[in-house]
């Protein structure tokens, strides 16, 4: 299918409706499935057992207070730590070899090679396929995709902060991954520049047709972006939450601010039962 | 305010207005008869020593082998602190096997271990050169070291999750991020070098600008013994800005060296 028709075919409101039928699998992301996840850092358990099913090609975001696990949790899926219990696999084949080079992860900090050009840095995430020159060819379009075509030449210390975070997103993208997580990949940037990332980071899942989890700390970017929202609370998963509003959507309409609301009444439960009493 | 201060601070003229400041005033006061020419000569008597001893053949000779026996010792002590700098970052296992004995080494110094040295190779080229690896060895050893240790974990683990090999995690990421640390390493290896070839060709050498000044010490030929002296110095400050140089080529990524 064509990148066309997969946009075409999103912006039918029904669409997501159906995803969890799998025949999204189609599109170029690849669904997630977590059974029973636990991790353990010496004594303090973090996680406590997580079960989750996400279709292929959804947009995730999760959210939580800090020190909750959202990280942890990223870094197991993605492969930097191993899970203490319980089990994950993309695709519908549990027992499939998981190829980590179909998941690929952007950081808070864009962690570019500060000694390599910013061409170069995109061509780190094209992986073994490097030496190909039809290959190579891609990182640059994937350079214009995200506006800096034109900066392929220069050191990352030139640019500014969104910028280096644009050519993380490349990098990241290059290589087509199926699924693209990301632990506060904004969570450094001015306003402005966060607004920007968030229609750049929306219109190139669109593209793409991945699956996207994003760890944010912003509860409104969290419900603009997603499909579903999942609040992580003690180290399991207190709710998780449809957002049925269609694309492109309106900032700050009724129905993102009543979403809104109720997550943070989730997320503060606790301290309102505190000051109740 | 920015640009002016480029301007005036990167020409060629300023870095050198003060050494050439220094030389005229020496002069002059010689010429006047301030300086007795037997605590120090004026600079024109030390050229015209220079002049003398570069007809005759000598000063080249000299010069030749100091630097031979300063390249000589750099090369293998540089190469034996790099190879171990880079082994004992890279393999915790290989650190804690050889740290003990080579902190226990390096609390000697080196220096200290002349009459030692002498005693084993005699005054031949082997002791000098011995000496200056030695000299050179550990700046580089350590700097290795500590530039492998401190690179940016964060990169490290980005290049996992794009899937790169060991050799190329070495190549593309660890040892650029080492190299400001090795320069530093270096620079100051340049230091010890010169150092430790000086106090060994005055102790014990039979050729090399140490060995002339000593000659000269012995018939009382001051403008010679300042003539060695000044040469140490010229070549020290050729050494370093050989090295400033190699530094700001290879390091151009780094915010510091960009020329803006
Ligand atoms: N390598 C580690 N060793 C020990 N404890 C760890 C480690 N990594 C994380 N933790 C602990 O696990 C808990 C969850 O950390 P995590 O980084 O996942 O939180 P987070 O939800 O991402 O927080 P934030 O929103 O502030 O980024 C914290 O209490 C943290 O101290
Ligand atoms: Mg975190």
């Amino acid at each position: 299918m064509t990148a066309a028709a997969i946009a075409m075919n999103r912006s039918v409101p029904e669409y997501w409706k159906a995803a969890d039928a799998e025949h999204a699998d189609a599109s170029s992301g690849l669904s997630l499935t977590i059974r029973g996840l636990t991790k353990s850092f010496g004594s303090q358990q973090v996680l406590k057992g997580v079960d989750l099913h996400i279709p292929a090609g959804q947009f995730v975001t999760i959210v939580g207070k800090s020190g909750c696990g959202k990280s942890t949790l990223l870094r197991l899926l993605v492969g930097l730590d191993k899970p203490t219990n319980g089990e994950f696999w993309y695709g519908m084949d549990p027992a499939a070899a998981p190829d980590q080079s179909v998941v690929r992860v952007m950081f808070q900090e864009p962690r570019l090679l500060p000694w390599a050009r910013v061409l170069a840095n995109v061509e780190v995430g094209l992986g073994r396929q490097r030496s190909d020159a039809a290959v190579r060819q891609r990182a640059h379009e994937t350079l214009n995709e995200v506006g800096l075509g034109d900066r392929r030449g220069e050191w990352p210390a030139v640019l500014s902060g969104g910028q280096k975070q644009r050519v993380a997103l490349a990098r990241a993208l290059v290589s087509r991954p199926k699924v693209l997580a990301l632990d506060e990949p904004l969570g450094a940037l001015d306003a402005l520049t966060r607004i920007s990332m968030q229609r750049l980071l929306e219109q190139v899942w669109r593209d793409q047709g991945f699956t996207a989890l994003l760890v944010t700390h912003d509860v409104s970017e969290a419900v603009a972006l997603a499909d579903r929202v999942l609040v992580i609370e003690d180290g399991v998963i207190k709710l998780d939450l449809r957002v049925d509003i269609p694309r492109p959507r309106q900032r700050g309409s009724v129905e993102i601010a009543a979403l809104e609301g109720l997550i943070l009444d989730e997320l503060f439960r606790d301290a309102r039962a505190g000051e109740d009493a | 305010m920015s640009v002016e201060a480029r301007s005036w601070h990167s020409s060629v003229f300023v870095q050198w207005a003060l050494p050439a400041a220094l030389v005229a005033l020496w002069e002059t006061l010689s010429q006047f008869g301030l300086i007795s020419n037997r605590i120090l000569p004026a600079p024109s008597a030390v050229l015209l020593a220079g002049w003398k001893l570069a007809l005759t053949g000598e000063l080249w000779r000299n010069i030749g082998v100091s630097f031979l026996r300063a390249t000589t010792g750099l090369v293998i002590g540089g190469s034996l602190g790099f190879i171990l700098g880079l082994t004992n970052g890279l393999s915790k296992g290989f650190e804690r096997a050889t740290d003990t004995l080579i902190q226990m080494v390096r609390n000697v110094p080196h220096l200290a271990l002349i009459p030692l040295v002498i005693l084993w190779f005699g005054i031949d080229e082997t002791a000098k050169i011995f000496l200056v690896v030695l000299g050179v060895f550990f700046p580089i050893y350590i700097n290795t070291l500590h530039g492998i240790r401190t690179v940016d974990p964060q990169l490290i683990e980005m290049a996992k999750t794009y899937g790169m090999s060991r050799w190329e995690l070495f190549w593309r990421v660890i040892l650029p991020g080492a190299l400001p640390s090795i320069f530093v390493g270096l620079r100051y290896a340049l230091g010890f070098m010169w150092l430790t070839l000086i106090v060994a060709e005055t102790i014990a050498a039979s050729s090399g600008i140490g060995y002339m000044a000593m000659q000269a010490r012995e018939f009382l030929l001051v403008d010679i013994v300042v003539l060695s002296i000044l040469i140490y110095a010229l070549l020290g400050k050729v050494a370093d800005s050989t090295a400033r140089l190699l530094e700001r080529s290879c390091l151009s990524w780094h915010p510091a060296f960009q020329r803006r």
